[in-house]
């Protein structure tokens, strides 16, 4: 049933959301629309020479095999950080589950990375990694004697940033699904010890079904975080390096639009990102959500 | 009946105070940003204040708005949103853009038009050269100009057994190539890191071998240029740098400089190639060994090096302030170029003195017999008259031509291509960006 709410005066409920839809056409659809008639732009950053152009920026785009490549690059980053920290974060919740003395306080503890900005989580992890001065690349160098080196190779340098953006959404999901996990009754879980199945089995065939609507949530979540709020993490690590092994699409968009001045490349990329994640999302409510498996 | 008297004295008093405020002017402010931070900040600052005390009709204020990037995007924001100051700091490589903007007040101009005859031959040419137009005006004021030198790490030389180098003859890469196997065999893990890559290794050693960068002149006469390159001499070079890696004599340290410069002051490399605006912070960082300065190497072949080529960044005058304004940024402008400022700021900050009256006051008082370090650079940057591909690079969407340039060296160094190949791909990226700036500009 969903709830409603009744008001007396006709006007009243438009006057209460006015500041949010104030505040969401000011800070969401005017740069949207800004972006798309920058897109179809070709602007010198001041403003001052303007030519329409039709679709030749995204013309351009497609015809680049970069770009192309970018693309891809942005889908297996952002499924592998989704996948890294749902899978810890549901292994830690499950852990912290059965935690008996001081379960606030590990649980709080547990959470704090969430509050971390994600530049800041790449800076701390560039110190533990950077080949140069990083303490545990020193020491993966020197005692298990692999080459450790994300300023030369793509692959370590697409580890470390999968590392550090995981990371701290490893924090969100916990909460997430610790909550999640408390919806689940103990009895069914009982029951299910006492028919005789084991851990793994009450594990996947009742947590994990009970759990779908926080999963798909935190999917969604998720791919939409490591799409867009990993650029921190990206800026301060590698930037979009080396040899733009870790450019995804929305460092690109800021590294054209603020660093080059290219502005109409910048904003048909955007265009791109956004119509993109658009995509991803719908194509998960209508698939995926299907599967998910709503307590009456 | 009875107040009235008093309080209308009361409010005639009051107003007069005001008004006369505002007849006794306050002096004109003048904005100034610039991405100047920490010591440098501080050195600014001191600039700014000496010219806000010597006179009261101006005060200039000087604004950190981040790094260079942020600096340039901050500026042209404010521009579009008409709230620009009147002095921004851009850096040599958005020349191009600042250029053909159609927001800056050139500064031959300004001066021209606020009454100073200024004898532009009194200035270092090879500072100037990188931002005047194709006349020979100058468009923006050079304010922190610096260009790339060798650093060395004496006592690992000495352990290996390797004399000093000369600060002002250039040994050659192949010499280079030898004194790095020398390090490498005497148990040093690197022989060289460099810096700033497409600067150092790219720009500088084409400019430093006459060889073209670009066409038309480096791009200087016309915006229909294209990249070059991917010649025989660059592809040789970046080849040679690949091949040393085989041997640790040459090894990547990083984009920019961070890398690189831990690396040396971790002593992992005997040789590090980087701006002359490294010697304050290896005087600072570097506490367990001697080091020293030398110039860049060049080829064998190459008997006569021409000049090295500058970086850092210059002062853009903005449009759109009134004619009042501009009399003061002029006064201002003329303040940094004296002597005295320039002095100070080349001691403090180790980047270049505009001026040659600036640079002769210096050697006469003895300046570089105390502090060699510095003129390794100055020389190495005059050593010749500077040649139509020797003085610059002239390029719309250069930020992005260089991480393209970044990102194909890279791709060297991690064995995905070959030199030839990341070359050849370089120029193709590079081409497809300058004719979108070329468009826009049609």
């Amino acid at each position: 049933m969903i709830k409603r709410s009744i008001f007396s005066s006709r006007t009243l409920p438009y006057l209460l959301i006015l500041p949010q839809i104030a505040i969401t056409l000011t800070f969401f659809y005017w740069p949207a629309v800004q972006g798309l008639m920058q897109s179809v732009l070709l602007s010198d950053p001041f403003g001052q020479h303007s030519k329409f152009v039709w679709f030749d920026n995204f013309i351009t785009l497609f015809t680049d095999p970069l770009y192309l490549t970018s693309i891809v690059r942005t889908l297996l980053f952002s499924i592998a950080v989704a996948a890294t920290s749902i899978s810890l974060g549901l292994f830690i919740a499950t852990m912290a589950n059965r935690a008996l003395k001081a379960k606030a306080l590990i649980r709080t503890m547990l959470v704090w990375p969430y509050a971390v900005a994600p530049a800041i989580s790449g800076i701390l992890w560039l110190f533990l990694l950077h080949p140069s001065y990083g303490v545990v690349a020193i020491a993966i160098k020197r005692w298990f004697g692999i080459d450790w080196n994300p300023v030369l190779r793509g692959g370590d340098a697409m580890a470390m940033v999968i590392m550090a953006s995981a990371w701290k959404q490893i924090s969100y999901n916990f909460v997430f699904f610790v909550a999640g996990m408390q919806a689940i009754p103990k009895s069914l879980i009982e029951a299910a010890a006492i028919d005789g199945a084991g851990p793994f089995r009450r594990f996947w065939t009742i947590t994990v079904p009970l759990l779908s609507p926080t999963l798909f949530f935190v999917t969604v979540m998720n791919i939409i975080y490591s799409f867009f709020e990993t650029f921190g993490v990206i800026h301060t690590m590698t930037q979009g390096g080396p040899g733009g092994a870790t450019n995804i699409l929305v460092y690109k968009v800021y590294q054209d639009g603020f660093i080059g001045l290219n502005l109409g490349a910048s904003a048909s990329q955007s265009v791109v990102l956004m119509s993109l994640i658009i995509l991803i999302t719908a194509l998960q409510f209508k698939y995926v959500e299907r599967k998910v498996q709503y307590v009456g | 009946m009875k107040l009235r008297k008093p309080l209308l004295v009361f409010v005639i008093a009051v107003a007069t105070v005001f008004l006369a405020g505002q007849i006794m002017a306050a002096p004109v402010t003048i904005n100034w940003w610039h991405a100047m931070k920490g010591a440098r900040g501080d050195v600014v600052n001191t600039m700014i204040k000496a010219f806000n005390d010597s006179q009261s009709d101006y005060e200039v204020v000087g604004s950190y708005k981040g790094n260079y990037d942020e600096t340039v995007n901050a500026g042209v924001a404010a521009y579009r949103a008409k709230k620009h100051p009147h002095l921004l700091q851009s850096f040599e490589v958005g020349t191009q853009t600042m250029m053909l903007s159609g927001a800056i007040y050139p500064v031959y101009k300004l001066m021209k038009d606020a009454g100073y005859n200024i004898d532009w031959k009194g200035y270092l040419q090879p500072v100037l050269s990188y931002y005047m137009n194709a006349n020979g005006d100058l468009m923006s004021m050079p304010f922190n100009s610096s260009t790339p030198v060798m650093y060395y790490n004496v006592d690992l030389f000495t352990k290996a057994g390797l004399s000093m180098l000369d600060k002002f003859k250039p040994v050659t890469w192949d010499e280079l190539g030898e004194i790095t196997g020398t390090l490498v065999k005497s148990g040093v893990p690197g022989g060289m890191v460099t810096g700033w890559q497409s600067w150092t290794q790219v720009e500088n050693y084409s400019a430093i071998h006459n060889t073209a960068f670009a066409s038309r002149s480096n791009g200087y006469e016309g915006l229909d240029c294209e990249l070059l390159i991917n010649n025989d001499k660059v592809v040789k070079h970046i080849a040679m740098l690949k091949e040393w890696m085989n041997d640790k004599r040459f090894f990547y340290g990083g984009q920019k400089f961070q890398g690189p410069k831990a690396e040396f002051i971790a002593q992992n490399a005997g040789i590090y190639i980087d701006s002359i605006s490294a010697i304050a912070k290896l005087q600072k960082a570097v506490k367990d060994f001697k080091w020293d300065v030398a110039p860049l190497p060049v080829e064998s072949w190459m008997t006569e090096p021409q000049n090295s080529i500058i970086g850092g960044a210059s002062l853009w005058v903005f449009k759109g302030h009134k004619k009042t304004d501009y009399k003061g940024v002029a006064a201002f402008l003329k303040h940094l170029a004296k002597p005295e400022m320039q002095i100070y700021w080349h001691k403090n900050t180790g980047y270049f003195p505009i001026t040659l009256g600036a640079y002769d006051a210096l050697k006469k008082e003895g300046y570089y017999k105390e502090n060699p370090y510095q003129e390794v650079g100055i020389s190495q940057l005059t050593r010749k008259e500077p040649t139509k591909i020797s003085r610059g690079l002239r390029l719309g969407y250069f930020i992005q031509i260089r991480n393209i340039i970044n990102e194909e060296l890279e791709l060297v160094w991690n064995d995905t291509k070959t030199p030839q190949q990341a070359m050849d791909s370089a120029v193709k990226r590079s081409n497809a960006k300058l004719r979108e700036f070329e468009r826009t500009y049609k």
